[in-house]
């Protein structure tokens, strides 16, 4: 039984959820940079190195292509790896093996191949450590078909949904944003630290989660940003703007319909996103919503949020200019009010 | 090959003078406004706050690394960096007051505040860094490759940790380097750490300098954090790439004093490790060595001293006192 009221971080909640399966499962293993007696520099893996040793709590050279290359041909033999990328930004040097082989091989196998392999990696800005350790991407590997993408906002959706990535036959990226998994040394959006359950649960992926219901507008979005957009709903409704907030949890598969039934309900859509604006996901959203014109009638054209087509700059008052903050969101949200659509400005 | 000269000695210590005073004065500011009771409740440290944000990798301990490769370097020979950049760009002759304000994050750092720390690009002194690891290597043959086809007479340097090693771009560059026998040092600083990995834990051999052998170019074990050592082999290094015999590997077993970044609770890291490695230390080494020689007496290195952490001073009253850049500059320079 839970004890009630026990609160995790994001961090704990992640290695609470390994840690589950580990010792349920002796195919699951963890690879990666400083994962072992430092338990992951994002603390994903904390204490895990003590429980289960250094055999399956494996520390690696830093040599991404070697050992995510090796979680593919570990899990084509019936193993469960979980390999840390440590920042995704590290992706270029071992996009071959995440692209060509972990994502492709078992299409290219006619299905006759599984790879359950979970790679996670911790993103995001907001801290000042510039263009190389800052991005999310989380929309480059929804890009590429192959891969399941699980993005979480809060630690009971981490548990629930590592347990699930776990146990998936597929490769899925778990992508953690640094500035919620409440680390002490980092500040963080405190509402992703939140009760969770002792026992193992999951959350199957593909249902996207109301933050908070709203009737005006919808803003979607997902991981940190979620606790910006809940504040900003607080700003907002001081001014009697009530805004509907939807959790993606994941991008692939992605709740295309709980989109849709809420922008039906609101008639206006913000996409607020700190991935890159250009060929990513505020894009995806808008065009499902576009497609669907025959199922949603808005009352606003659609809004996006996200970084808009730099890389991310370092100084503070720049970085803050490009990664989508409360005001922004407040901001955008307050146009969208007042905004129509055509038919209207035409009548 | 011949011992340092009086002047390349007394330039090696004047840097890592230079060099230990800016990493110590950073480790200092660096810590502003990021403790309780400024920030975040429930919170040690928080890594994003205060005038300085962001990851800080500092290379006291590492200095002689450093001077002992680029005491033989000229402005038009080129180094290439890793996310611990501070004393290669000084010695490479970075300015300083440039370099601090890029990053504090102002409008006259070397890249307007937009690169911070880990990415440091000064194209007059032939400067760049990267903050991915074995990044280093590819440009550097680059740059050598350039110098080969235009029958410069440049060298090119790459640095890069022993962690780096064991990516594939150490491997691939340095059979490239080799088989197009290009004017490049490689140049290995093992502080013994990778973060947390001990090297035993990530290589299989003790020695990357054994490592040369596999792709055909001579490898150097520098075994002590020495400048006057690394100087000797740097030296017959750059002059064998300088006259188109082709790369070097040198390896310098150094030391790490600090954190891997400033904020790591080293938990890995064995208690009384630093005390140890600081008995050891360098710089005072260096200047036992100038005094024995009569090259620096007592005056003379009060007097030189002083000179040096008031140039360090300037550097860092230059970059608080700079503005920050609007804004609206953060759109700008994706493409040129």
């Amino acid at each position: 039984m839970t004890a009630p009221g026990r609160r995790l971080t994001m961090a704990q909640a992640i290695s609470e959820a390994i840690g589950h399966e580990m010792t349920h499962d002796p195919n699951v293993f963890v690879m990666g940079e400083d994962v072992g007696s430092y338990g992951g520099i994002f603390g994903a893996t904390g204490g895990l190195f003590a429980k289960f040793g250094g055999e399956r709590i494996i520390d690696t050279p830093i040599s991404e292509t070697a050992f995510i290359g090796a979680a593919i041909g570990a899990a084509a033999e019936g193993m469960r790896p979980i390999a840390e990328l440590m920042f995704v930004d590290f992706f270029g040097v071992c996009m071959d093996e995440i692209y060509n082989h972990l994502a492709k091989n078992t299409y290219m196998a006619g299905g006759n191949i599984k790879l359950p392999v979970v790679l996670m990696t911790g993103m995001g800005g907001g801290y000042s450590d510039a263009a190389q350790h800052s991005q999310c991407l989380y929309a480059t590997f929804a890009h590429m078909p192959g891969l399941k993408v699980v993005v979480p906002s809060n630690a009971y959706d981490a548990k629930g949904l590592m347990i699930q990535a776990i146990r998936d036959d597929n490769p899925v990226m778990y992508l953690f944003h640094k500035g919620i998994m409440g680390l002490p040394w980092m500040a963080y959006f405190e509402g992703s630290t939140t009760e969770v359950p002792e026992e193992a649960y999951t959350i199957p992926f593909g249902v996207a989660r109301v933050a908070r219901e709203g009737r005006d507008l919808t803003i979607v979005t997902l991981s940190q940003m979620v606790h910006k957009a809940l504040l900003a709903a607080e700003e907002l409704a001081k001014d009697g703007i009530n805004a509907e907030i939807l959790d993606l949890r994941t991008l692939v598969p992605l709740d295309s319909d709980a989109i849709i039934r809420s922008v039906a309900r609101t008639g206006r859509l913000l996409i607020a996103d700190e991935d890159y604006l250009h060929f990513g996901l505020t894009g995806e959203v808008a065009a499902i919503v576009a497609e669907r014109l025959d199922q949603v009638m808005l009352k606003a054209p659609v809004k996006r949020l996200a970084v808009p087509g730099v890389p991310i700059p370092y100084s503070r008052p720049l970085e803050q200019f490009v990664i989508p903050q409360v005001a922004s969101i407040v901001a955008a949200s307050k146009q969208l009010m007042t905004a129509r659509i055509a038919s209207e400005v035409t009548a | 090959m011949p011992m340092p000269t009086r002047a390349q000695l007394l330039w090696m210590y004047e840097m890592m003078v230079r060099i230990r005073d800016y990493e110590e004065t950073m480790a200092k500011v660096y810590l502003e406004g990021k403790l309780p009771p400024h920030i975040q409740k429930g919170l040690a440290f928080d890594i994003g706050g205060g005038p300085i944000p962001g990851e800080m990798h500092l290379a006291a301990g590492q200095e002689p690394v450093a001077v002992g490769v680029c005491v033989h370097l000229r402005e038009e020979d080129t180094v290439c960096g890793t996310h611990r950049p501070h004393h290669f760009a000084i010695a490479k002759g970075v300015p300083m007051p440039e370099m601090t304000a890029e990053i504090y994050g102002k409008v006259t750092g070397l890249g307007r505040g937009k690169g911070g720390h880990m990415h440091l690009f000064d194209a007059k002194h032939r400067f760049s860094c990267s903050g991915i690891i074995g990044a280093s290597l590819p440009p550097a043959c680059g740059a050598a490759l350039a110098a080969k086809l235009r029958c410069t007479p440049a060298v090119a340097v790459a640095f890069f940790g022993e962690g780096a090693t064991n990516q594939g771009a150490f491997h691939e560059s340095l059979n490239l380097a080799a088989l197009w026998k290009l004017p490049v040092v490689f140049v290995c600083e093992d502080n013994k750490w990778a973060i947390s990995v001990p090297k035993s834990a990530s290589t299989a051999i003790p020695s990357n300098a054994d490592r040369a052998a596999a792709y055909g170019m001579p490898g150097v074990l520098v075994e002590h954090n020495d400048a006057v050592d690394v100087c000797i082999a740097a030296g017959e290094a750059v002059e064998r790439a300088r006259r188109g015999g082709g790369p070097t590997l040198i390896e310098v077993k150094t030391d790490r004093y600090l954190g891997h970044f400033q904020g790591d609770p080293e938990v890995y890291r064995p208690k009384g490790e630093v005390a140890e490695l600081r008995k050891h230390d360098p710089i005072p080494k260096l200047l036992a060595q100038l005094r024995e020689l009569q090259v620096l007496d007592d005056a003379g290195d009060a007097a030189l001293v002083a000179r040096v952490k008031d140039e360090v001073a300037a550097a860092y009253a230059f970059a608080r006192s700079s503005p920050y850049p609007a804004p609206e500059e953060a759109l700008q320079h994706v493409f040129v």
